[in-house]
């Protein structure tokens, strides 16, 4: 049984349709990429997913023991968190915020977790630090090691390499294909169609057309050609 | 100077005025911060509004204990206002003004139809500045603050790890199963409270300050959230003991004698952090 199977989602805020048809379901060990133009409503797709929107249509479906609050989350940066006074470690002890329940502090187990992700991602030496002086790319290892002190089953990530220098987001691509390896689900939105089509195992392409499938097939679809050459020679 | 402090010191009333104004400014300051980072600091404002207008109503009424009548309306207002910060149709900040400008009017207009005092402008003024109100406490009230203050450090410390994960990231914490909208909502409650309190200290014009100054201060010079919600707590508390004896002192205004001193250590603080930052480069 899949993780994750949507079938025929129909998105939007407010009663306003954004996106209809979407239907496509995930494995453990996938690793997805959603890809489509600027408003093609990829990022209502990751809120519903989410569960921070509701679907005006359609089905969501969680499996393998897979509860709908368990999702490992890194959101894009907002406006807040850019001169929030907080220390990596605050940061990243907080994703075992859902593991917390009703206590109102974090046992000693939570601790040893973060510091595990600390230690995976590479940041344990900027534990004292103040988030908001680190570099774009050390930021993003910071949410992603609290994404993973949420969960290591399945990780959904939206633009992680938005606004990186191209050598900060090879690393950071090379980063999510290790956790892959490693059997984490993944599952990001990216406007990347070329490193989607390297990395990913599926794709799915939302739009006017939808289009669900693994990399190979997406590669033979028309959609993809005109998708990756008009572009100007990013895959060329 | 020390003589003369030391007999006021002795005297209950002016022990009362300190008890209450450093609780006041200790729960203030812990959920300013929070306030502050969530971009919220007008919603102080707003409710200190309502709380005038409140007020007002309850004068009018005649009604023996205020407090009752006032805490309700605010605590309302706060889950009304925090509602509409989530509704698209009327924009968080543009409903604050409106309810904001919108009680001070309301509460005005109503003293000055039914009023019966002979002194309106003092009273309206005692009101929205404080003036020497928190010099005659009863013993009653300083036990209720004493209690609501209580109360709320301890809901702070309890929900400080959720305050902290729904202040920095409201998405992530309800994708991992974090009741967002409930801590909102006890955020809110919790401000109404303090702002209710702080009205007998600084009056309702003054209350935000007490709520932002501290923690824009500790921001300053502090990176972890902690050291800068320790930070802010001491200070002000410090504040509010300086501006409350030198008002007792030189016999200014309570309330914008606290504000003063506050502004004064925000001014301090950025000089300081200033030259940190140019010891640091």
């Amino acid at each position: 049984m899949a993780q994750l199977t949507c079938s025929d989602l129909r998105l939007g805020y407010e009663g306003r349709t954004v996106l209809s048809g979407v239907s496509f379901s995930v494995d453990a060990g996938n690793y997805l990429c959603v890809v489509g133009e600027n408003g093609s409503g990829k990022s209502t797709l990751m809120k519903t997913v989410l569960g921070l929107l509701k679907p005006l249509g359609g089905k969501i479906t969680w499996g393998e023991g897979l509860r709908e609050n368990e999702i490992g989350y890194l959101p894009q940066q907002t406006v807040v968190q850019k001169d929030f006074p907080a220390t990596v470690w605050e940061i990243v002890l907080s994703g075992c915020q859902g593991r917390v329940g009703r206590r109102p502090f974090y046992n000693r187990a939570e601790k040893e977790l973060a510091r595990q992700n600390m230690e995976q991602m590479g940041i344990t030496a900027f534990s004292r630090r103040c988030y908001r002086e680190l570099s774009g790319g050390q930021q993003q290892r910071v949410l992603l090691a609290r994404a993973l002190c949420a969960t290591r089953k399945i990780l959904l990530m939206d633009e992680p390499v938005s606004g990186l220098d191209p050598l900060v987001t090879a690393e950071m691509y090379e980063l999510i294909r290790r956790l892959n390896q490693e059997g984490v689900t993944i599952i990001m939105v990216s406007h990347d169609v070329a490193a989607a089509v390297r990395y990913a195992s599926h794709v799915l392409h939302v739009g006017s057309e939808v289009f669900f499938g693994t990399v190979r097939e997406y590669q033979d679809s028309d959609l993809s050609k005109r998708f990756l050459l008009p572009e100007g020679g990013d895959r060329a | 100077m020390i003589d003369q402090l030391k007999t006021y010191l002795s005297i209950p009333f002016v022990q009362y005025a300190l008890i209450v104004g450093v609780l006041i400014a200790l729960c203030s300051s812990l959920l300013g911060v929070t306030l502050v980072l969530k971009r919220f600091s007008f919603i102080g404002d707003g409710l200190s509004h309502v709380a005038f207008g409140a007020m007002a109503i309850a004068g009018v009424l005649h009604l023996t204990d205020d407090m009752l009548f006032v805490l309700p309306v605010t605590v309302l207002s706060a889950v009304l206002l925090l509602r509409t910060g989530q509704n698209t149709k009327i924009k968080g900040d543009a409903a604050i003004a409106m309810i904001s400008v919108g009680a001070l009017a309301v509460g005005y207009l109503l003293l000055s139809l039914f009023s019966t005092s002979a002194n309106l402008s003092g009273d309206v003024c005692t009101t929205l500045f404080g003036s020497m109100s928190i010099l005659t406490l009863t013993q009653a009230e300083v036990w209720l603050c004493t209690g609501l203050s209580v109360a709320v450090v301890l809901i702070f410390i309890l929900f400080y790890n959720k305050i902290f994960a729904v202040t920095f990231d409201e998405d992530f914490a309800r994708a991992s199963g974090i009741k967002v909208e409930a801590y909102n909502l006890l955020i809110a409650v919790v401000i109404a409270v303090i702002i209710v309190l702080a009205m007998n200290l600084v009056g309702s014009l003054l209350i935000s300050a007490l709520i932002i100054f501290p923690a824009m201060s500790a921001m300053r010079l502090f990176r972890s959230f902690k050291g800068v919600t320790v930070c802010s707590a001491v200070l002000s508390v410090t504040c509010a003991l300086l501006g409350i004896l030198i008002s007792i002192l030189w016999s200014t205004p309570v309330g914008s004698t606290i504000v003063a001193v506050d502004i004064g250590a925000f001014l301090i603080f950025c000089v300081i952090a200033k030259i940190q930052g140019g010891i640091a480069k």
